[in-house]
Order: structure tokens, then sequence, then C-alpha cells
């Protein structure tokens, strides 16, 4: 019975209070949380709740997603990726319609909260989860639609049965018609890395994905090719993408879904040395007596390519003993939580002429011993009109249909888990 | 906040107050402040919802449903509401009726008898002519949870079962299931059903129907024989859920039909598949037979390979799916392409890679060299949680081995001092792990674990105690000087594993101590009221070791802890006091054992094994709960062994005689393409949506079925149908495609003269095919892949007997096995005699869909690469720099779209020429250039040969650029001859006669030449024709016909030339390429070349 799948769906907030509750079989009493909030107070901390947990008679997965938890009730034996990526799948849902999904979003939209998971999910399997035929079935909430509901007394709804459900191409809808037709592609690159203390890479990866905004009318087929497809390693697809022409030809071809959408992660091959764009000079050091360390870490544009970097921000999670910290910067703000012990640094764009640096003394409870280990220091950053990897895309051709549809291309660099050891 | 509480206030007019109240409930907000104002609300809530319910108005009907699904969703109960709610089941405002729904199926269970009265309004529902509504019928029909109605559920599923509307039957392949979890007697007529909808062809049902399977019957392993090659070749175009449940399914399968293809590697075959009472020898006898016979079975083939592609998926489930299905079933050498995707997977959420890891770590194991180039993957950062940082430990352990161990010990450094004491404390456990199992690090990890002895946090230094313990043990050489370093730490370490652990090793190795031993032994009878229990134990023990060894030191010291421990209250102690008192003590009573004291207790021991938690958790399937759990969970079944031998694979084969239903897709417009190159699902689908969405038309006007398009395109496939019936076959597929051409630019808007052309001999099958192919472009590569076959099935009968031979080719990728299903007998719609396909022919092109890879058009060596080069700087414009080009006639190895050229550069000045490098570039649109490396410098009268990519983009313009020297500039151009645009191919003079057939009408050009006497015989001519065009020679049966054949080096475009020598010193030239341009050049290059001398 490998596929009796999601049985009771449970949502938890981080104070360990159940919020909603929705069953597919016969109803799951909610005790059956209890479990969870054993290993919920367990945990120091809600990202190391573990996502399978066994009780008795059923077994839990669940996902921690913005302070909720998704929790699952499963009774029988199934793929767990398969529970966790609905879970995601669902979140992301809410995601998109509510704009956010969080306790406060989710109990405002309760109604609609309902009726979406009555449609994915028919008797504990996966229904209808493209976004697109959700849409169809049920329309997103807007500000202007509750007010039309209320004068007109009409419902969210759709009165039109979705027929991208029963389609061979499932992710779009028919009969799309804009006045402006556009199709807008964001090459949004990440750089994973580890820096260790001497400032030499130990790690470095850049990570790409390729997220479309397509608002184009009809069925158009579009096709998307690189100047440098070598560089893609490995990549994944959005269900739309024939793989077949990919390996053939190395072009994206595909009948887009309507909206945003991600078209395709890839991972650049690893033979290509990573460009670090920032460096990063760091003394920080605890003193054996004194209950105070020091603290100075200064940033400085390394491999940048000619391009301003934005938005850094350096997080630290400062050990456990460290009571405050008397800093001062010379570019932004920082802020430091003495309770969860993290000081954010915001820098924002950097000046090459002026480096930022962030100086000062932390005072530490005495009588303990010295924390061994410096913190490590976590950086974002932005840099626009730059991918990193030096990917291209060489053009955009659209079959299909008549018009002349506006086309952009826009790229970003950013760190991803970019993480400096001090 | 909110539409709700406004619409309510709105429209709730009749209940003002309970309005606000209402609205409170739903502000999240409010929080527990409104706990006084829920409660309220709850009291009062009844009948104020009953008369709302209860009103004629839709809106008070539906915010009142809204509230009650607002107290369903907090686990509030409103089963009183029952009567009220139900009675709104026939609403025909529809989110009214979804809410109440929602509402049945929740408390259906309950209130049983009160649920019967809705039961009408579903079974008149099951009968709507629209599909949708049928199908939210059966949905809530089959989830409502009455016994009572189980022989109505039964035969809405039997009638759902064999709906027009593939989408009506996925939802019956769901209640199934529904309604084995309610009456399992039900099973054998399930089961029924689940055998009738494995046959369907529908992408949408078989994801479902498989779960129905699983659920219900997985042990029915001959109801898939027949579905196995259609799932398989249905797979990439099924939805993402379902592909995980089908992929499943078939590992399973696999695992029961097929021949293990591990049998080399013997060490491999899975440990577990040993069995406890068979021999080495058994198993050597065994696998040396069937090495020597084992072919891999071609439908084993076909899954490993349908699978393959699905590793680019986006859904982190079907990536793990077709992971452990190749972890499974493929053969040893084939895993490791899996090992990317996992790696991928790793940067998604905290949940996947926690479940990524867990199998990663199985897998390594057992194969390290699949994430060795990976290692870095697996580092840890300080913000992992805890266990993702565990499981990294575990995988960086794992891959271990003596070149990597110092990268690894240099990382695991980092880690000790980690913050996080818990991973710290793993981490030294680790460092234990590769000392014991890398022999060359021992030592170093040895020195480096004692040197965190004088670590400040005691978890650390507790940890180490440990294992240093179990590294001393393992280890037998003299290590007195940590065991002495041990000893003094006693005083200091209070954690009571490490205490009682350093002190089992000076009783141990007190031999070793001897100075030292008594001592502690001493310190430790001071404070042993004190201790914890296992450091009491390990006291005791040490006591009696000493008292063994070196009686005349610790005598007293012996008997003052033995008696200290007698009076212990816990009772083990006193247990083992007493043991160790008779045994070591010789007094009367003491039996025969007491002599034999040293030996029990100073035995050697062996020592412990430091294995991975993960060893044995490859006994379950990669990928499940089970094996992230360590534990059987219920319902988990075990993968079988592989068998001795393979059952029998014909069970496989897919008989002729099917039964006939209507909504079967009709032959003739049955995909007849699996477009090889796209996702999509195909024709199938869309006809069988096509089908039924035009009953639906024919019997009713709903409205809401169908977009426009859709109907148009009914008509236009009826109009075919028409015309079909009456034609003769000859003029059928004519006018079928002029349809197809028709529906095509109703549906696609395409349609643009060359987009007919080439859709001429193409079915309309695919539509997503069609629009980028038939939109002439660039993209027409697909056709050469696209396979013989497709066009067979609309192709007159003359080509039928070629088509046969074809067949026998195992060639063909990605066709689905489905194209070739029976023809069900009641479609003489769109296909011109369907007739004609007799059994025979149907089976073969079975055979041709089974052993399924393309028709290899594969590029070869050229024939002939002619010597003679084209001037392209001349010496005296060039100052000296000359430069000539010739074209080798090989793939480009820069980008395989561009013409590979190269140019020989030559210094005729008489001074160095420097820093030659190719400048600015005026190139037409779609042309490239690869340059060539900058020459440094040319010393005089030497040359040198650059070679250099051009892409042409198929086009005979030229390539203008600038050859730049360090002084000079010189604008240069290379102009291609349309046959220097080819890449010769090979194929078979079958596949080439078949692909001709496709490539007619404007596609060909013919002309015939008079010969220049000397061309007239074949080789000559043969020989004018390679040295013109880079083509490839397809064997010919006639000596006077010679067949070539090429691709363009951009599109990949076949090009097909025929050349028949006829008599009297005429031939007839025929070039087939749905280029029509570099058709007609090529032509008239060719005519030139043979009518010249």
């Amino acid at each position: 019975m490998i596929n009796t799948m999601i049985h009771s769906l449970f949502l938890i907030n981080s104070t360990a209070d159940i919020f909603l509750e929705k069953h597919w079989k016969s109803v799951v009493s909610r005790s059956v949380c209890d479990y969870f909030f054993e290993a919920f107070s367990k945990a120091s901390d809600p990202e190391n709740v573990p996502p399978v947990i066994p009780t008795p008679h059923h077994y839990l997965i669940s996902i921690f997603w913005e302070k909720t938890f998704f929790v699952a009730v499963i009774q029988n034996e199934v793929s767990p990726l398969f529970v966790i990526e609905f879970l995601h799948r669902v979140a992301e849902t809410f995601q998109d319609y509510f704009g956010e999904c969080s306790e406060t979003s989710i109990k405002d939209n309760l109604v609609i909260v309902y009726e979406l998971l009555e449609e994915m999910l028919d008797n504990g399997f996966p229904l209808a989860t493209e976004s697109n035929i959700l849409k169809e079935l049920i329309r997103p909430p807007t500000i202007l639609r509750s007010v039309v509901n209320t004068i007109t007394g009409s419902s969210n709804v759709g009165n039109m049965l979705p027929s991208g459900q029963l389609s061979s191409i499932p992710w779009r809808r028919a009969g799309v018609k804009y006045s402006n037709n556009e199709a807008y592609f964001d090459v949004i690159e990440e750089i994973d890395a580890i820096i260790d203390k001497s400032g030499s890479t130990v790690f470095a990866e850049i990570q790409g994905v390729i997220d479309a905004c397509i608002k184009l009318t009809g069925m158009p087929d579009l096709t998307l090719s690189f100047m440098n497809p070598r560089l893609l390693d490995d990549v994944s697809f959005h269900p739309c993408v024939r793989f077949k022409r990919w390996e053939s030809e190395r072009v994206l071809s595909f009948i887009p879904p309507d909206g945003t959408f991600r078209l395709m992660s890839y991972h650049v091959s690893s033979q290509n040395l990573v460009a670090i764009p920032v460096y990063v000079k760091h003394n920080i050091s605890f003193r054996e007596s004194g209950a105070s360390g020091r603290f100075d870490v200064t940033i400085g544009p390394k491999q940048t390519m000619g391009k301003t970097v934005e938005g850094i921000v350096v997080t630290v999670h400062l050990p456990k003993v460290v009571l405050n910290t008397d800093l001062t910067s010379t570019h932004g703000n920082y802020t430091f939580d003495p309770v969860t012990k993290i000081l954010v640094w915001d820098i924002g764009k950097m000046n090459p002429q002026k480096l930022p640096n962030l100086k000062g003394t932390l005072s530490m409870q005495s009588g303990v011993p010295k924390p061994e280990e410096n913190p490590s220091l976590n950086i974002q950053l932005r840099i626009q009109q730059l991918a990193i990897s030096g990917l291209k895309v060489n053009r955009l051709d659209m079959y299909g249909e008549k018009y002349k549809p506006f086309k952009g291309v826009k790229y970003v660099t950013k760190a991803g888990k970019f993480q400096v050891r001090t | 906040m909110s539409s709700n509480s406004l619409s309510y206030n709105d429209q709730g007019g009749m209940a003002v107050e309970h309005a606000s109240e209402a609205g409170q409930e739903t502000t999240p907000t409010t929080g527990s402040g409104s706990g006084f104002g829920l409660f309220r609300t709850d009291y009062k809530k009844d009948d104020d919802l009953k008369e709302m319910l209860e009103s004629n108005k839709d809106s008070l009907k539906l915010e009142a449903m809204k509230r009650i699904v607002g107290l369903i969703a907090k686990g509030k109960n409103s089963s009183d509401l029952f009567p009220a709610v139900v009675k709104n089941v026939a609403s025909k405002n529809i989110e009214l009726k979804k809410l109440v729904y929602v509402y049945l199926v929740r408390y259906a269970e309950e209130q049983q008898d009160l649920a019967l009265l809705s039961i009408s309004t579903f079974q008149r529902a099951l009968k709507d002519p629209n599909q949708l509504i049928r199908a939210s019928a059966l949905r809530v029909l089959s989830s409502i949870r009455v016994p009572i109605i189980v022989p109505i559920m039964m035969l809405a599923i039997k009638e759902a079962a064999s709906d027009l509307s593939p989408y009506v039957r996925k939802t019956a392949a769901h209640a199934i299931q529904k309604l084995y979890s309610l009456d399992p007697d039900q099973k054998e007529h399930l089961i029924e059903v689940i055998e009738k909808l494995l046959k369907d062809k529908s992408t949408l049902v078989a994801g479902s129907v498989v779960m129905a399977f699983e659920e219900v019957c997985p042990d029915r392993i001959d109801l898939i024989h027949k579905n196995y090659r259609k799932l398989c070749n249905l797979l990439v175009d099924v939805e993402e859920w379902g592909q995980v449940v089908i992929i499943n399914m078939l590992t399973r399968y696999a695992r029961t039909q097929f021949l293990s293809p591990w049998r080399e590697d013997k060490l491999f075959i899975e440990d577990n598949e040993k069995t406890f009472y068979e021999s080495d020898e058994d198993n050597k006898a065994k696998s040396a037979q069937i090495v020597k016979a084992y072919v891999m079975d071609p439908d084993h083939q076909l899954l490993l390979r349908n699978t393959k592609p699905l590793l680019q998926s986006r859904n982190t489930a079907v990536v793990m799916a077709v992971a452990q299905l190749y972890w499974h079933l493929a053969p040893k050498a084939d895993v490791g392409i899996i090992s990317k995707s996992l790696v991928r997977l790793l940067r998604s959420h905290r949940e996947v890679q926690y479940i990524v890891l867990q199998n990663i770590a199985t897998i390594s194991i057992q194969r390290k060299g699949m994430f060795e180039p990976y290692l870095k993957s697996f580092y840890v950062r300080s913000t992992d949680a805890t266990h993702i940082k565990i499981l990294k430990l575990e995988i960086l352990t794992n891959l271990a081995n003596e070149a990597n161990i110092s990268t690894i010990l240099r990382e695991f450094q980092t880690y000790v001092k980690s913050q996080d004491k818990v991973f710290a404390a793993a981490t030294i456990q680790a460092i234990g792990r590769c000392a014991t199992n890398i022999t060359e690090v021992t030592d170093t990890c040895l020195n480096g674990l004692v040197l965190l002895l004088s670590n400040g946090n005691e978890t650390v230094v507790a940890e180490s105690v440990v294992v240093i313990k179990n590294l001393l043990q393992t280890q037998s050489t003299q290590h007195g000087d940590i065991i002495k370093h041990m000893a003094k730490l006693l005083d200091n370490i209070t954690v009571p594993m490490a205490r009682a652990s350093i002190l089992w090793l000076i009783g141990e190795y007190c031999e070793r101590v001897l100075k030292i031993a008594p001592d502690v032994l001493r310190k430790m009878a001071k404070t042993f009221t004190s201790e914890e229990e296992i450091v009491k134990l390990q006291i005791l023990n040490l006591a009696a070791k000493l008292y063994l060894t070196n009686s005349k030191q610790t005598k007293l010291l012996t008997q003052y802890i033995l008696n200290l421990a007698k009076y212990d209250q816990n009772y083990d102690i006193r247990d083992r006091t007493r043991f160790i008192r008779q045994l070591i003590v010789p007094n009367e009573k003491s039996g025969a054992l007491s002599k034999y004291a040293k030996k029990i207790f100073l035995a050697p021991k062996p020592a412990p094994v430091l294995e991975s938690p993960f060893k044995d958790r490859d006994r379950f399937q990669l990928g499940t709960l089970s094996h992230t759990l360590n534990t059987k969970a219920s319902g988990y079944l075990e993968l079988s062994q592989w068998p001795e031998v393979a059952p029998d694979p014909s069970m496989r084969n897919v008989e002729v005689i099917e039964p006939v239903n209507q909504w079967k897709p009709q032959l003739g417009k049955v995909k007849t393409t699996k477009p090889a190159h796209s996702f999509y699902s195909d024709g199938d689908e869309e006809d069988e949506e096509e089908a039924a969405s035009g009953s639906e038309e024919s019997s009713s006007e709903d409205s809401s079925s169908g977009s426009e398009d859709e109907a148009e395109e009914d008509k236009s496939s009826s109009g075919s149908k028409g015309s079909d019936s009456t034609s003769s076959s000859s003029e059928g597929s004519d006018s079928e495609s002029e349809s197809n051409k028709k529906k095509k630019t109703k549906k696609k808007t395409t349609g643009n003269e060359s987009g007919k052309q080439s859709a001429l001999h193409k079915t309309d099958s695919s539509t997503s095919e069609e629009s980028s192919s038939g939109s002439q472009s660039e993209s027409e590569a697909q056709v050469d892949s696209d396979s013989g076959t497709d066009q067979n099935h609309q192709k007159p009968k003359s080509k039928m007997k070629e088509v046969k031979e074809l067949i026998k080719k195992p060639e063909i990728s990605l066709l689905d096995l489905d194209d070739f299903a029976p023809p069900p007998s009641s479609s003489p719609i769109v296909m011109p005699k369907p007739a004609v396909l007799s059994p025979t022919l149907i089976m073969d092109l079975e055979g041709l869909s089974l052993s399924s890879t393309s028709i290899a058009i594969d590029v070869t060596s050229p024939v002939y690469v002619p010597a003679k080069p084209h001037e392209l700087l001349h010496r005296m414009s060039g100052k000296g720099l000359s430069a000539q080009y010739h074209f080798p006639r090989q793939p480009c190895i820069y980008n395989s779209k561009m013409v590979s050229v190269q140019v020989t550069l030559s210094n005729e000045a008489d001074q160095k020429i420097e820093g030659i490098h190719i400048g600015g570039k005026k190139l037409p649109t779609g042309l490239q250039i690869y340059e060539f490396n900058r020459i440094e410098s040319l010393e005089p009268g030497s040359s040198i040969t650059v070679s250099m990519g051009i892409d042409f983009n198929d086009s005979t313009q030229s390539a203008n650029f600038q050859l730049c020297t360090k002084s000079d500039q010189f604008s240069v151009f290379i102009q291609p001859t349309v046959g220097e645009l080819l890449l010769p191919v090979t194929m078979s003079e079958q596949d080439f006669k078949v692909q001709q057939g496709k490539l007619t009408g404007m596609n060909e050009n013919t002309t015939s030449i008079t010969l220049e006497p000397k061309n007239s015989s074949g080789q000559p001519a043969v020989h004018k024709i390679v040295n013109v065009a880079n083509l490839g020679l397809v064997p010919s049966g006639l000596d006077n016909i010679h067949r070539f054949a090429a691709k363009t080096v951009n599109a990949g475009t076949l090009v097909l030339v025929t050349l028949e020598l006829k008599e009297s010193l005429t031939a007839d030239l025929i070039v087939n390429t749905e280029k029509t341009a570099i058709g007609s050049m090529l032509l008239r290059e060719i005519k030139t070349a043979l009518s010249q001398a």
C-alpha cells in the first residue's frame, strides 16, 4: 500500500499552536501532533526539528516554511520526498495566492485555503498542483475582487471549469489575452562558497536559475538559445521544456505557462574557476580573562568585473557567551539581537574608495571559558547586470503567434550560501 | 482581512451583531484575546447558521458555509448542522456547492443516514454531459465513507472507467482506492476495473491507475506485463506525481522480471541477497554460469532509457525515484549518472536535503567513487541544521580514503571547534572512524584527539576519551603515554562515560601503566560513593583487574572498594560485587572458576568495530520512508531478489485483439510519433479530449466544456472524417493532410508556405512538434530524428513494404508503443483503409518501438577531402602575409554548428610578422566565428596552419572579417560553396528511401543532366559529386543508382542526393531537402560538375 499518501494536514505556528487542520480521509485526532510538539520542544531551533517523526500509528512528515510548520500525517510507507515536495508546493501556492504564506494570511483566507487544499489533493494523492490550473478553479483574492464580490455577490470560485487540467499542456491555460505582449527572463546566479580563515577558497560553485515572466497572447512556442550553453553542467527544467531539443541542440524550446515561473535551474560546470566578488578582512578575538572580545571586519571588492556590489549584508551568529556589542560602522547600520545572538550588518552599496568597516568590542559573560571557535560570517550581496559565470542569452524566438512580443533579459548575481570562516 | 467580514457585513444584514463577531473570529490578530468572543459566537452560532442556511438567498447560505468551513478548519465540531447543510447539495451556486461537498466529506461518516439524502444528487450528476461535473460528482460520492452506498459506488466506478473523458477515468482510478479502503471485499471487482484502466492510453489516467494498482493489488504483477512497455513510453508525459508512483512500481516489477545486471561484479551483489546458507562456491558457480549468458533484456533497457531524462525533473521526488530505480536496476557502470542529480537536490529545502543526504549516505558506503568528485558539496556550513550537519559528516567519513583524508581531516578540525557541541562530538567520532578505516592516519588522528583532551569543553573531551579508548583497543601497539595522560585527566573530567572509559582503559592496560594504576584506584576509592553507576562498575572492574595482576599493592584497596560496593543502593552494583568477590578472592567456597579469574578478566578483547550507522540501511529500498526511519514502515513492500531465471519476456508482447472502446484514439490520428523532442503529451490525449468534448457538444450545449479552439478543431476533424470516408485511399492521405493543415492553422496560427509544405507529409500528431518544425526556421533539425515511422501510418499503401523493412532496424527513439497499439477496428475515420495494416505488420511495428532508438543518422568521416585551397589573402595585398584556407570537412570541435576551416598563414616577407589575429567581424545575422588563437609571431619563410570554426547558418553568405597583424588590418572573407555546409551521414538504403519519401513536393529538386563522357560510368561520377559536396555514400542495390546523404551543419537538416545514370550519357539527379535554397544550389553545382570534364 505504497500510495496511501497524505491522510491529514496540520498547520502549526512557531509557538506550537495548531491553527488549521484538514483531513482527506477519516479524521485523525489532533493529539497525533503531540509527538511533533515533543520533538519541537527538544529542538533548540525550529530548523532542527526532524522532518520525519514516527509515532505508534502514524508518521509525521513536516516542512518548516516561514515560521509555519506544515505537518502531514501519513499512515503507510510512502516516498518521504513525495510528501515534502508536495507540502512545499502547497506553501508556494499559498504564497502565490496571498503574497505571503504566514499564519495571518492563511487565517485571513481560510475558505480559499480550504478550497485549494481540496483541489490539490484527492484522497491524499496530488491532483492539481499547477498554479495555472488552480487559478482557473479558484481565483486568487484581490482587494478589487473582494469589493466586487461584495457588491455583486459573486464568488471567488471560477465559474468556468478549467480546461488546462484536461489538456496535454496542463501548465498553460487556454485563451490567454494581453494587449502588451511581453516576455522577460531573469538570469539569477548565486555563488555558494566557503572561504577559510586565511581568505583562500575552500569551496565555490555557481548555481543559477532562469525565472521567466511571460505575458503572451495565445499559444506561443518559444525558443531561447544561449551564446555559451556549454557552461551549463547540470540542469533541471520546468516540465514545459522539451528535453530532447536541449539534449540535441542545447536550446530551450517550450510553450510557456502564463505568468511567472522558474524555467530552469542550472549548475555551472566546476572546471570553471569561480570569481569571488568580495574579500573580507577580519580580526575577531575573545580574550581569555577580560570578559570581552574584539571585532573588526572590513569588506573590499575582489573580482567584480567592474560592476558595483550592492545589497551587502553580513550576518554573524555570535557565540552564546556574548552579551552585547559595542561597535561602530563606517557604512550602513548594524543590529545585534542579544537573545538570538545574531549580529546583522547592513552595508548596502560598496564604495571601493572607502571600504566598509565594522569595529569595536564585544562584552561577554565572565567566568565562562572563551569560545574556541570564531563565528563565521555569512555574506549576502548582489551585482546587477552580471551573470558571474559569463552565461549569455543569445536570442529568443517565438513561433506559433503572429505578433511581435517585447523581450527582455536581466542578469543578477547574488551570494548564495556564502560563508567566511574566521 | 478580509473579504469575509466585509461581505458579511453587507449581506448578512439580518444579523449585524453576529456579523461583527464572525468578523472577529476570522481576524487572526485578535489572537487569544478573541477567546471570549469566540465562545459567544459558538454559543449562538447554531441558530444563526441554521437560519442562514435555510434562507433562500445564496449569498447568505454561502456566508454560513464559509463560517462552517472555518469551524472545520479549526477542528471544531459542527456536525449538528448536517441536515441544514445537506439540503444545499444541489445548489446552483458552484462555490456554495463546493463548500457543501467539503462539509459532506468531512461529516458523512458520522451522519450516515442523513448523508444518504445527498446520494441521488450525485447519481444525477454522474450522468451530466459535462465531464468536469461527472468527475467531481464521482470524487465526492466516493469520498463519502458510508458503507451502505458501496454498490452505488461500485457501479459508478465501473461506468466512469469507460467514460469518454480521460479526466473522468482518472477520477475513477482515484475512486477505486477509496472504495477499497471502505470495503476490501470489493477487491476482485476493483481489480477488474484496474485491469481495464491499466490499458488506458491517456497520460492523465496512467499515474492514478498505477496508484490504485499499488494500493489494491500490488502483487498482481501479471496485470502489468501487457502494459509495461506502454507505461515506460508514456512516462515522460505523465504528470510528475504520477511519475513517482509509476517509477516505484516499475522498479518492483523489474526486479521480478529481469535478470540481475550485476552478476559480474559479484562483490557487489547485495549482502542481503546472499542467503545465509549459500556457500560462496555456490554463488560463484551460479554467477559464472549466468555471466556468460547475460544480455540485458530490451525491456529492461527501455525502462532505464526512458527514466533517465527525468533525472532533470524539477520535482525532487521524481529525481529521487529515478535515482533509486537506477540504484536498484541499472548495471553498476551506469549508476554513476545519478550522483550529479542527487547533489543538485542538495540545493533545495532543508527537508529535501535531509532525505537526499540519507540516501547518499547509504549509497556512499557501497560506492565511494560515485560521490567522491562532489566531496566539497558535503562540506558543512555553520548555518546548517544539526541533523543536516551530522548527515554530511557521515557522508564525508564514508568518502574518506588515502587520497583525500588530509583534506577531510583539515575540514574536521574546523568542525571540532563548532559551537554546536552535538556536532562537534559527532565530528570526533567521525575522526575515530577515519582513523580505524585508514591506517595511514591512525597516529595522526590519535594525536589530534589527545590534543582535544585539553579542550575546554567537556562534551568534546568526553567524546574524545571514548573514541581514543576505542582506537587504542584496535591498536595493539604501546600507548602508555596516552593512557598516562588520560589518567591525569581523571581529576578534571566529570562526564561519567568518559570517566568510565578512562578507568576501563587503565584496567585493561594496567601492565603498561604499572605505577599509575594503583594510584588511580586509590583516588577512585575515595570518591567511590559519589560516582555514577557506570563509573562505579568500572571502578570495581579496575579493582578486580589490579588485584589479579598486582595484588601486593592493591589488595587492601580492592577489599575496601568491594565492601563499599556491597552496600551500594544499586542492586546491579551489589550483584557485580558479589560476583567479583567470589571470583577473585580465594576462599574455601570458591569453585573451580577462580582459577580462571585472570583469563576471564584479562582476556584479549576484540576491538569494537567503528562503523557507519548507515551500514545496514541498504536492506530498504532507497527513497522510502522505511529507509529514512531505518525500520520497516507499515505497508512497506520488499524489493524482491532478482530471479535466477527470467520469466518469459514474451508476456509483455501486446496482443492485437483489443476490446474496442469508443474513446480509443483512431489510428490515423493517433500520435503517429511520440515526438522524440518533446515532453509534451501527444496527439493521443488531445484526440481523446477532442473526441470527448466533441461528443459532449453534440449531445448538449454545455458552454463550459472546451474552449472555442477545441470546438473548431472538432469541426475540422469531423470534416476530414467525411472526406476520408468517401475518398479513395490515394486521396486519403492528401485530404487528411489538408484537414490537418486546416486544423493546424486554426489552432496554432502558424502556416506560412514552407510550414505547410513540410507539414504535408507529417501527421498533425503533436502540436508542439508541428508548431516548431512547421514554422520553417532552424529548428527543422528535428525532422531527422523524427524517425521514419511517423509518416508510415499516413503514407500511401505503397510505402508499407518499406516500412516493414525499416522496422527491423532496431533504432527508433522514444517511439511510443501505443502508436502501434491495436487499431480499434471501428475507426475508419481519418486513416485511409486502416484494414491494410495486417496484424503482422502491427506486430512488426511494435517490435520497432520496443527496440526503440532513432534511425541512426550518424555523422561519418568525409568520403573525400579536396585538397584545393582557396585564397584568403594574397601576399601582395597582405604586405608579405599570405593566407589560404580550405575545408577539412571535419565536424568542428568548437561548436557542432560550425563548419571547420583551416587557414594556412605564411610569412613571405623578410621580417617577422607579429600578433596575427582576427579583428573586427562584419557578419550577416546568424553567422558566427570561432577565432583561432592569436599567433604571437611568425618567422619569415615559415607558415602555420590554424583552424577556426564558422557557423554559416546554412547559407552561402560570406563571412567577412579582418585579419590583423600587429601593425596592419586586412579585410578578408570566407565564402563556402554549398557543398561545404554539409556533413556526411550514414544510413541504410531503406532509411534513405523512407526519409526521401518524407521530402517530396517542394522539398524535391530534380533535373536531368547530360553527362560529360568521362563521367558516364559510376565511379568518376561519384567522385565528382563527393568532390563538390561533402556527402556520405549510401550503399545502393543497383549499379546505376547512386545515393548520397548528408545533413546541414547548422540545423542538421537532411540532404539526400540521388543520381540515376541512364542510357546515352544522361542521368537524373534528385536532391531532397527541406532547405530548398540549399537543395537548388546543390543541384546546380552537381549538375555543373558532372557536365564538365
